[in-house]
């Protein structure tokens, strides 16, 4: 039904552009795309906009496309990989004139060009690209757009997209001044705008409440329109902070948990241990390219195959690195800490080398990529990831420690080394297998990191001071003692940092842990027993 | 560009750069002139003053490799004053009180004519004394925070009227969007915090109320950008338009605008105009994600000029690699070297003296179609393009400045500093000449 009236609209809006006297200047709306002036070249899309010219919606998508080109004679043609068609008639360019240069396209352009989609997807027969126009439309509240947004709403069946519309109303109506004997439609528009609430919502209504143009009444509706949503934005801020807490924290805690395991079980200083995360995030590019280069298909869940890929061959590296290096420094921290420090300056040199200094782009699928809205906040879905990855790596090693012979081994060897090797644990074969377990863990965090930091051959240092600061304030030895330590690191950053600032919340944090381990030398959760004090 | 930071580390110089890195162990590294027909007699020296190991090695090589084309080139064309020309490549290995060292090395031991060279403005500040002492020529390539104006440097980068100002202008202007409100975001060192200082005032002076600026520092490295972009997001739902100026520096770029893009934050919601984000930054970048976000510059590799096809052409054969950007610190190396040709030809000398003098008034093409002017403060006539990253990693120019603009040592912005001029011509001859007490505050030449 509604497309029988749209085309009649769009029949009429033709005849009466054909009926104007300015409608000679149509034909020219093509050669004023390549206009310098800008003003100009919106003024051309949207006269394009409202054409029912099939060439002129083929023109704006080139443009939009940077396929639209301007010859120096002022014509403009689309370009179809090596062909060029004239824009304005559809038909293939006799010859290619020379000197031909695509039309500059910046965010102006680009703005009114997503207008115009908007406006034209309102009345898309999918109700979801219906409502998602009417999103963009919101988000702009652009006067001009009005009389399209009324109509659209005098057709829309659908309750969700008749929802929004009124909302894009209200914002639409509110954000010009007003008109006399408006004020019943501008206290139904502030009414409907206050139900949305948002930050967005908050800004018109503040405007409008603040405007002397306005009628008392509406000023006082505004007003507490405005109150009702800072209490809101309030509450879901915090909500928002807390969420950014989580995610530092779960982040910190991903790259302690491998050291949690080499220092805090094992007591070996691993200074390479940032360098372990570094190649799983390298072994995460590596599995991506491979991928991508035979099943190209597959590349979504390539991060997925990294997952384990990185867990062996930083395990594996960790089992050599035990091996060929850790096991004749066991008891003398001075050494292997020079010793860890110089593996990880090779390390880095050897990724430098091989990969080049440059940072590598390891890809962000798309289904990692973007937000959720819960409620007033959002949760970006890389993060949310991030957190829950982080909660099953910790759940996992808890496993580990607690329902394998490895595990119970290790901690075996860990509490008594000669009780252990008497009852016939093989305590070398332990200790290399603990090694690699925290390399492993490192390699796991590595692939977590690689979605949200720089992936170049420095990527380890970033996370090694923090990492050592997590389990030494946690307690040495102890996993609940890391997770507390990540999350209390987390939480309080983040909660510093909307107030003093990213610099000095960094700084309060170091302060705070240094006084905290001052009282505690052993951190939050000290491990007791004999075991330690030896 | 006044960089400090640890891992700037984006270059790939691969091969090229280790050779000539293994061959500069002994710290110096002497380059024959090439040609059979080349220039006879004692050779004129040209210090190089760039890092080649440590963290600005992968800045600044490619300037020592740029620098190396050029002479080379000069020497082709018949070197200067009938002489060849010599290459004395040193190391200051990002270490600033070596550069020092090394700077005064070329001056006194190597006699160098000139020297091109430093990257971060620490670096600068180390080397001046030195120049100023024993009286060298720097030649210093790369956009800085401004406030300085010595007789010994000229500086072919960027002043901040000639990057920032123009970069703000735009943002304004109806075509930038014409933003209201302004978040300036930056690393926590001394270029964003000039930079912004002078940006805050000149906002004040175009109407803008305080309330519409938003100041942020962040750590180097900064990788958890969450709070911050949510701040800016926040900032920018007012219902005015908004804009972000970004002085954040090297890397931490990529997560903050990886974060934006999760936000929901795009290019013509809140465009991003950075100082820091050049044609290597995008390399290690997806940058699907960033079209529409914007730098400024004075040099974009992708201007299609003659002259600027010539000079890609000529790195490309130079590097043995097709693939090696160049960027806008190259183009004032270009610029610079060329002008100090000029100077010693039109001196009939290397006396620094007289090369100094010679030197204001210098007019040479840039690569992207204008003229540079050396100025009386020596700072260039530079043109200023405004450029929207593109998803080839590339940038397409959406403004220019309608003329050249002339750099400005000392900041109109900055109340302690908007009477000073530099003027090294007589009868001034003053770095910081009050034009309102008429007096030299004590940077003069006798």
């Amino acid at each position: 039904m509604h497309r029988v009236r749209t085309t009649c609209l769009l029949a009429a809006l033709w005849l009466g552009a054909m009926l104007l006297p300015g409608h000679g200047a149509r034909a020219d709306a093509f050669a004023d795309l390549a206009s310098p002036q800008l003003g100009a070249v919106t003024a051309a899309i949207s006269t394009l906009a409202a054409s029912p010219d099939p060439q002129a919606g083929a023109a704006l998508q080139a443009l939009g496309e940077r396929s639209l080109f301007a010859a120096p004679d002022g014509n403009v043609y689309i370009r179809h990989g090596e062909n060029y068609v004239e824009a304005r008639t559809g038909q293939p360019a006799a010859s290619v004139p020379e000197g031909m240069k695509p039309i500059r396209l910046n965010n102006r352009i680009r703005a009114a060009l997503a207008g115009v989609q908007a406006g034209r997807d309102l009345l898309a027969s999918q109700p979801a690209t219906r409502l998602r126009a009417a999103d963009a439309l919101y988000a702009r509240h652009d006067p001009a757009m009005l009389p399209a947004v009324e109509h659209a709403l005098a057709v829309e069946k659908d309750a969700a997209v008749r929802t929004r519309l009124t909302e894009v109303r209200a914002a639409t109506i509110l954000g010009q001044p007003p008109a006399p004997d408006a004020l019943a439609s501008r206290l139904e528009a502030v009414r409907a705008l206050g139900g949305v609430g948002g930050a967005q919502a908050r800004g018109i209504l503040a405007g409008v409440a603040a405007s002397d143009a306005e009628a008392p009444a509406v000023r006082h509706e505004a007003q507490q329109a405005v109150s009702r949503i800072d209490w809101h934005l309030r509450a879901w801020g915090v909500a928002q902070n807390a969420f950014y807490g989580l995610s530092y924290g779960s982040v910190l805690l991903l790259a302690a948990t491998g050291l949690a395991i080499t220092f805090g079980v094992m007591g070996v200083i691993n200074m390479a241990h940032g360098e372990m995360m570094m190649i799983g995030a390298y072994v995460t590019w590596m599995v991506q390219q491979a991928i991508r280069a035979t099943v190209p298909a597959l590349e979504p869940v390539a991060i997925l195959v990294a997952i384990p890929v990185a867990f062996g061959v930083c395990g594996a590296l960790g089992i050599v690195i035990e091996r060929g290096l850790i096991r004749f420094l066991y008891g003398r921290p001075l050494e292997t800490l020079l010793a860890t420090w110089g593996l990880s300056l090779i390390l880095q040199q050897a990724v430098r080398s091989i990969f080049g200094p440059t940072n590598i782009a390891v890809q962000t699928p798309g289904w990692l990529s973007g937000a959720v809205a819960v409620g007033g906040m959002d949760i970006t879905l890389n993060r949310l990831a991030i957190l829950v990855f982080a909660g099953l790596v910790l759940g996992g090693l808890m496993l580990v420690l607690r329902h394998t012979p490895l595990g119970l081994q290790m901690r075996a060897v860990t509490q008594n080394r000669r009780m252990a090797a008497l009852m016939g644990i093989r305590t070398p074969r332990v200790d290399a297998l603990a090694f690699g377990l925290g390399a492993g863990l490192a390699g796991l965090a590595g692939v977590a990191v690689s979605q949200i930091d720089n992936v170049s051959p420095n990527l380890g240092q970033s996370y090694i001071i923090d990492s050592f600061m997590v389990v030494v304030f946690g307690g040495v030895g102890n996993l609940w003692g890391t997770l507390a330590a990540a999350l209390a690191l987390g939480m309080g950053g983040k909660v510093l940092e909307p107030t003093i600032g990213a610099v000095s919340a960094k700084i309060a944090i170091l302060v705070l842990v240094i006084l905290y381990i001052q009282r505690h030398p052993r951190g939050m959760f000290p491990v007791r027993g004999r075991g330690v004090e030896s | 560009m006044p960089v400090t930071l640890p891992h700037l580390s984006r270059r790939a110089f691969g091969r090229l750069a280790l050779a000539s890195s293994a061959a500069v162990v002994g710290g110096m590294w002497r380059a024959a002139p090439a040609r059979a027909a080349a220039p006879t007699g004692e050779p004129i020296r040209v210090g190089i003053l760039h890092s080649l190991s440590g963290t600005m090695a992968i800045s600044e090589t490619t300037l020592k490799d740029a620098m190396l084309m050029l002479i080379a080139e000069q020497n082709r064309k018949g070197g200067l004053l009938g002489r060849p020309l010599e290459a004395v490549v040193v190391d200051p290995a990002s270490n600033w009180p070596l550069f020092a060292e090394k700077a005064r090395q070329l001056l006194s031991v190597d006699k160098a004519s000139a020297v091109f060279g430093c990257w971060t403005s620490v670096s600068r500040k180390s080397v001046l004394p030195v120049f100023e002492e024993l009286n060298g020529i720097l030649f210093y390539p790369v956009q800085y925070e401004g406030q300085e104006c010595s007789r010994n440097i000229f500086y072919t980068g960027a002043a901040p009227n000639q990057q920032a100002i123009p970069a703000v202008d735009y943002l304004l202007s109806e075509d930038g969007g014409g933003a209201k409100r302004f978040a300036l975001v930056g690393t926590d060192y001394v270029y964003p915090r000039t930079t912004n200082q002078i940006l805050v005032n000149y906002l004040k002076a175009k109407g803008i109320a305080e309330a519409d600026i938003m100041v942020n520092y962040t750590p180097f490295g900064q990788s958890d950008w969450q709070t911050i972009v949510s701040q800016i997001k926040a900032f920018g739902s007012a219902g005015k338009k908004t804009a972000v100026v970004s002085t954040i520096n090297g890397d931490a770029n990529v997560p903050f605008y990886k974060e934006l893009g999760n936000q929901g934050i795009s290019a013509t919601d809140i465009p991003v105009m950075a100082f820091s984000v050049g044609e290597e930054e995008l390399a290690g970048m997806d940058t699907a994600p960033l079209v529409g976000q914007l730098a400024a510059w004075n040099y974009f590799e992708s201007i299609d000029t003659p002259a600027n096809t010539a000079f890609i052409k000529q790195w490309h054969e130079f590097t043995k690699n097709p693939r090696r950007t160049t960027n806008d610190p190259m183009e004032a190396h270009y610029i610079g070297f060329n002008m100090w040709v000029q100077a010693v030809t039109k001196a009939g000398t290397t006396d620094h003296d007289k090369v100094i003098d010679a030197m204001i008034g210098i007019r040479q093409p840039n690569l992207t179609g204008g003229v540079a002017e050396m100025l009386p403060d020596h700072h260039l006539t530079k043109p200023v393009y405004i450029g929207e990253i593109q998803d080839d990693g590339q940038f397409s120019v959406v403004w220019k400045t309608p003329a050249l603009v002339p750099g400005q040592a000392w900041s109109p912005w900055v109340p302690e500093t908007k009477d000073l001029i530099g003027d090294w011509r007589k009868p001034i001859a003053c770095g910081n000449y009050n034009t309102a007490t008429k007096t030299c505050l004590g940077h003069r030449h006798a």
